[in-house]
């Protein structure tokens, strides 16, 4: 099932100025309190340019080279049926038939959608943000911005809000459970095009769901921008694994806001890889609101070259007996930067919680560098919360041992990189996401298997 | 039949010479004990063998059947069939026994595999690996467990002789593989290692203890003293330094002896 764009095709200046925004919006067909929610966030991005960024979220963070007027907003009939088919773009999924369900993007424009007829059937929606703010206006509003990602939080977010393009949505009723993973790709395809898609999971009380998404570029060299969001929305007792495989190609910028919210007894497990972009800073949030919700975040991150991967985590306890685990494991070669700032904080109904956090990175090479600086704010008295994080070099004695056994240098470090990420593989039941993330790293550390 | 030659093999660890001329032949078929007390050389020689980039070889040569090795690096080093069991096996975490050990036996058996290149088929590696820990009297079960992680001291010099067993070297060296280990656990390697060697295989075993030998009785032992060979000899050798330790060596090499590095107390 192929869903038909809802978009007309207008020229969109480049940029994001007053005219980009009108010119935007007249492409746009959508009901009324969406469009005047874009017009409020259009305000505050323009006030929200002339004041500070958060220093303590972005002061390791270079912006300055970003330009976001050299980028353009697409209109969807612009899409070239070859493009449209997507079979051009890099998904390293390409013929896996695992899932239960697809939705493609390209350069912010629904490409393709399919859902199983036996979930649809059950009320499962999953599609496109664009279709389904006009199919189900009402789930939307009650969900969009209003409880997960905060517009106002600051330029990034209120830039999102203004300027969405579409995205991914699922929603899961009532105690229904979707066993087979669900697939979402968002391909960046022209020069210089900007993709601000927005994932919105709802899971009602009960249900469970697995996503895969995966954002890659069809070019190695055309520019892009992704200014995202996703938002996680996890009922009492729902269970949610969420995967997003960062993996543009290293003239992307990407900058998003994410954030995700537990209910009682609900479990999020939430992975982020971080391999592509050119610059790429998340910030990342979940808040445990009910009595037993649980999160656990995991973070694979391998930059080379002079990429920058930043991560702005926060794990939020706001009721009691609740519990988090975030575990980050970074890899870096080459002159990149790793930048990782983790944050605990506890209420003080947030008693009996658990709370943990841990970064390890590995540098291979001698003039890339990490900074992980994890933090706790704690306010109840009856808390459990422990922090950590290792940076290290490769072990040459790990080498020389794998090299006395008849592996090539590259083969040993190679070996010994996948090992250090196998720890948070692990921790990954299905398979089909676990060697997604695993293909992605081999394909990057260069070579194929 | 292959031959293992080091000629005057002088060998020097942050600038401080430690090997000063070490001669010694294995043929392959043969077994060789080395013998010394602490601070001798005899590690030392095991690691410059293998080819570890800390100990820097000054002078002389090691042949193997004419090929001088000193400028290949480790990992060919052992596709020509050089095997080091270490005395201190490390740990890498998150890599499994048996992937490590396929990629391992993919270079060994097939010298000009590159990386990315194909592997042992799974189904002829398993069977392989399988009947090894058998014999062995390993569990299965560790050949899915990270590479020494969480061993204990007795799994991991057992794990270097499965090594030694996939990857049937024309010669290995056996850095005081019976250290740390209880005598249950010394029976089982001593064991291991007299089943797999033979003909196809010269070994030779750096040890201070009896036990490792009485089950793989040395046709030659060497005794090291401040960095070179001192004295050669045969299995009675090394059961007369097993009973008087090395005061009649230093009698005997008195220039050498004067040479020890005198160690803290």
């Amino acid at each position: 099932m192929s869903t038909p764009s809802v978009n007309t095709s207008a020229a969109i200046p480049a940029g994001f100025g007053e005219a980009a925004f009108e010119a935007f919006l007249s492409t746009r067909d959508e009901p009324e309190w969406v469009t005047q929610s874009r017009r409020d966030a259009f305000k505050s991005y323009c006030e929200l340019l002339e004041s500070e960024l958060d220093p303590e979220e972005f002061r390791r963070v270079d912006l300055r080279a970003m330009r976001p007027d050299r980028f353009q907003l697409n209109a969807a009939s612009e899409l070239s049926q070859d493009s449209a088919d997507g079979n051009d773009t890099g998904t390293i999924l390409k013929g896996q038939a695992e899932f239960a369900g697809h939705v493609t993007h390209i350069d912010g424009q629904l490409a393709s959608n399919d859902l199983s007829a036996e979930l649809a059937a059950k009320g499962v929606i999953f599609g496109d943000l664009a279709v389904v703010v006009r199919d189900h206006s009402d789930l939307i509003k009650k969900h969009f911005m209003t409880k997960a990602v905060d517009s106002e939080t600051d330029r990034f977010s209120a830039w999102h809000a203004a300027f969405w393009t579409g995205g991914t949505v699922l929603y899961v009723p009532r105690n229904v459970s979707v066993e087979a993973p669900l697939h979402s790709l968002i391909t960046l395809q022209a020069e210089k095009a900007a993709d601000f898609s927005h994932t919105l999971i709802i899971l009602e009380d009960g249900a469970s769901a697995t996503l895969l998404e995966e954002t890659v570029s069809a070019t190695t060299e055309n520019l892009g921008l992704h200014v995202g969001a996703v938002e996680l929305i996890l009922g009492q007792e729902a269970r949610l694994r969420y995967v997003q495989l960062q993996n543009w190609n290293q003239k992307a910028w990407h900058i998003a806001h994410q954030a995700g919210r537990v209910e009682n007894n609900g479990f999020l497990q939430w992975t982020v890889g971080g391999i592509g972009a050119k610059l790429a800073h998340i910030h990342q949030d979940v808040v445990l609101d009910g009595r037993g919700a649980e999160a656990e975040v995991n973070g694979v991150t391998f930059s080379t070259e002079k990429q920058i991967h930043s991560f702005y985590t926060q794990q939020a306890h706001n009721a009691p007996e609740t519990r988090s685990d975030l575990l980050y494991k970074q890899v870096l070669r080459d002159h990149s930067r790793a930048i990782w700032r983790g944050m605990i904080l506890v209420e003080a109904e947030g008693q009996q919680t658990n709370g943990y956090q841990r970064n390890d990175s590995l540098m291979l090479s001698p003039t890339c560098r990490v900074d992980a600086i994890p933090g706790l704010e704690i306010e109840a008295d009856d808390v459990r919360c422990t922090h950590g994080a290792t940076a290290g070099r490769v072990d040459e004695e790990q080498i020389f041992y794998c090299m006395s056994r008849g592996m090539s240098e590259y083969e040993a470090m190679h070996m010994i990189v996948e090992g250090f990420f196998q720890t948070v593989f692990d921790r990954i039941p299905v398979e089909v996401v676990r060697e997604t993330l695993n293909q992605a790293i081999i394909k990057k550390l260069g070579f194929g298997r | 039949m292959s031959l293992l030659k080091i000629s005057d093999l002088h060998v020097s660890v942050s600038d401080t010479p430690i090997l000063k001329g070490v001669d010694l032949e294995i043929k392959q078929g043969e077994i060789h004990a080395l013998m010394g007390p602490n601070g001798s050389g005899k590690s030392t020689l095991a690691y410059a063998m293998a080819g570890h980039p800390g100990y820097t070889i000054t002078g002389g040569k090691i042949e193997i059947d004419g090929t001088n090795i000193i400028e290949l690096d480790p990992n060919e080093r052992a596709r020509l069939g050089l095997f080091l069991a270490f005395q201190y096996p490390v740990v890498i975490p998150g890599v499994k026994v048996a992937d490590f050990l396929r990629h391992a036996m993919s270079n060994v058996r097939n010298p000009d595999r590159k990386e990315g290149e194909k592997l042992i088929p799974m189904r002829e590696f398993r069977k392989e690996l399988l009947g090894q820990m058998n014999e062995l009297g390993m569990d299965p079960e560790m050949a899915r467990r990270y590479l020494n992680d969480g061993f204990s001291g007795g799994e991991k010099k057992r794990m270097e002789i499965l090594q030694l067993a996939m990857l049937k070297p024309k010669f290995a060296v056996l850095d005081e593989t019976d250290s740390g280990l209880d005598s249950d656990a010394v029976k089982v390697v001593s064991e291991g290692l007299s089943r797999l060697s033979g003909p196809e295989m010269g070994v030779l075993i750096i040890t201070h203890h009896e036990r490792l030998l009485e089950f793989n009785q040395p046709q030659f032992t060497h005794v090291m003293l401040a960095g070179r060979i001192v004295e050669t000899g045969d299995a009675n050798l090394a059961a007369e330094l097993h009973e008087h330790g090395y005061s009649n060596i230093r009698e005997r090499h008195p220039e050498a002896a004067a040479e020890e590095v005198v160690e803290a107390v």
